[in-house]
């Protein structure tokens, strides 16, 4: 009762607010001073998180320039590598022929055979998470052969994958598929497996029919795990893009490494490593960054 | 007379194993509507098991549960639960919370505006109207227990069942839920089953106290009827001999008669 009426007095009390406003006032002047200090405060958090990597990548640089430049280096140091790769490095997006264009469009292109491979991995992956966490009959079939399978290197299924479809794009994307797609099944099968008994209960009281279950009960209450899943098998297609298109040709990145090398252009090859760790590393936090949005607040 | 519902010979044992352990023997029990039923017992004599068995989460081994003179034996929204730590989804606000419920069971009966308001007067029943956008973590655990009972009570249940529905509360915020239940259960006159530990709660509560024996084999030692004329105020009743007799039997009963043996 007097919970109750607290809450009351709380809500119909704007007079009363009114008449403490003198008090407010006073506290007017130090707002600025407020903000400047929130101001501060991202700033310091900004440097923290910028300013030492800073230091360490321009202390390894200069150790790089000073081992690579003696006579006998055999790997160009940075000063080299920037005078010889100028035009890749600054300008990612030239057009100046089919097989001369800028790294930006050739990442693309590996991007694109990603989203294709790591979407369909995603899909599928989730939906036998799914049978296989609620099925316990699922599990024990499917699970010895999952286990076997993860466990086979991406580039060992590209000759069969080659075979089967007699073209080297939907390979690559199979071999794409194939690799991010285990730790999305076995995340989600746990996600599935740990879905605790009261909300099972709840959806049990309210007669969610499956389709319902799945929908507002499983994919949110599986989402953290589902999205550790989907954060290691981005990372793992990534991986194994740039293996692939170094042995079906074509015009991703992983093939511009390998013809760099065979045309001896280290400086070149030595910037797609750049490129490719800096989208690696961006697609990692675009999937975490997702993963975190979605699942806000599911703590308990 | 029929029962409204009626606990029918109920026995329920669990196979683990080759061992089998028989937690319920010879349940029966007559409850009239309006009714507002405490089961008390020690812990592990299978008043939970009991609550479960009449929600339909579990299958009583022989014996039933007939509500209305019609057998239940799969859970549904017709017999509503509280659970013990609340169960609300983390993703979903207090209002989706009580709107899941709604939805589903007032589909095709109720227009999309009715069960938008259906909703909000749930959640004000309860006093939590004010935070029906802010998800379960980010209020109390009472106020959460609120959000819990709003969403049973938002089922229009024939019966609703209280599973220990204060036990993870402070004294406080228990006794001012206890107040809000007793405020509802007067206003809409629900057929009530709650499991608790409390002897006070019982007393305050409930019509009847259903007292089990010690499990295994748990059966129904007592049944005392509470004459206290309701409204009941709590502080009132601290000196009132009825209230305190009907507390001294509860009491007697679970540290005399059934005194809580650990190796049991």
């Amino acid at each position: 009762m007097s919970l109750t009426a607290l809450k009351n007095e709380a809500i119909a009390s704007p007079v009363a607010a009114k008449t403490r406003s003198a008090e407010i006032v006073r506290l007017a002047p130090a707002r600025p001073a407020v903000r400047s200090n929130r101001f501060a405060g991202y700033a310091h958090r900004a440097a923290v998180v910028v300013v030492p990597p800073f230091i360490v990548l321009v202390a390894l640089l200069g150790l790089w320039e000073l081992l690579c430049s003696g006579p006998g280096a055999t790997l160009p140091p940075p000063s080299t590598i920037w005078q010889d790769s100028y035009d890749l490095i600054v300008s990612p997006f030239f057009e100046n022929g089919s097989q001369d264009i800028g790294l930006g469009w050739r990442v693309l292109v590996s991007l694109q055979r990603v989203a294709i491979g790591f979407g369909l991995a995603a899909v599928a992956g989730i939906l036998l998470g799914v049978i296989v966490g609620q099925s316990v009959w699922a599990m024990r079939g499917l699970d010895p052969i999952f286990q076997v399978l993860r466990t086979v290197p991406p580039l060992a299924w590209l000759p069969i994958a080659l075979a089967a479809f007699r073209d080297s794009n939907p390979s690559a994307i199979f071999v794409i598929f194939i690799t991010a797609i285990w730790p999305v099944i076995i995340n989600t099968a746990v996600g599935v497996r740990n879905i605790p008994q009261d909300y099972r209960n709840v959806a049990q009281v309210l007669r969610l029919n499956p389709l319902e279950f799945f929908a507002k009960i499983m994919l949110p209450s599986a989402a953290p795990y589902i999205f550790t899943g989907l954060r290691i098998g981005v990372g793992l297609s990534w991986l194994a893009i740039v293996a692939a298109e170094m042995l079906t040709g074509g015009v991703g990145i992983g093939f511009f490494i390998w013809d760099a090398w065979n045309s001896s252009r280290l400086s070149d090859i030595i910037v797609a490593l750049v490129y490719i760790g800096v989208v690696g590393f961006v697609l990692d936090r675009l999937v975490a960054g997702i993963g975190a949005f979605v699942t806000r607040g599911t703590a308990a | 007379m029929t029962a409204y519902l009626k606990l029918d010979h109920i026995d329920k044992s669990f196979a683990r194993g080759g061992a089998v352990t028989e937690v319920l023997k010879e349940v029966s029990l007559d409850i009239a509507k309006g009714e507002y039923i405490s089961i008390i017992g020690h812990s592990g004599c299978g008043k939970s098991t009991l609550l479960n068995i009449v929600a339909g989460l579990t299958q009583a081994s022989t014996g039933g549960v007939i509500l209305e003179g019609r057998e239940v034996n799969a859970p549904g929204p017709d017999r509503a639960v509280v659970f013990q730590n609340h169960s609300l989804l983390p993703w979903l606000s207090v209002y989706d919370n009580v709107r899941l419920a709604v939805d589903k069971v007032f589909a095709g009966v109720k227009s999309r505006a009715e069960r938008h308001d259906w909703t909000l007067h749930n959640l004000d029943l309860v006093q939590m109207g004010h935070a029906r956008s802010r998800r379960p973590s980010e209020i109390s655990g009472g106020m959460k227990q609120r959000v819990g009972i709003a969403r049973a009570l938002a089922m229009e249940p024939k019966v609703l069942l209280l599973d220990e529905p204060f036990g993870a509360l402070d004294a406080l915020t228990r006794a001012h839920l206890q107040d809000s239940v007793m405020q509802i259960h007067a206003a809409l006159g629900n057929t009530v089953i709650m499991i608790t530990h409390d002897v006070d709660e019982a007393v305050l509560l409930s019509d009847r106290i259903v007292m089990m024996t010690n499990g295994p084999s748990a059966r129904i030692g007592e049944v005392l009827e509470v004459r206290l004329p309701r409204p009941r105020r709590r502080l009132e009743l601290v000196t009132d001999p009825s209230y305190l007799a009907c507390r001294e039997a509860v009491l007697k009963f679970l540290y005399e008669r059934h005194r809580f043996v650990e190796a049991a």
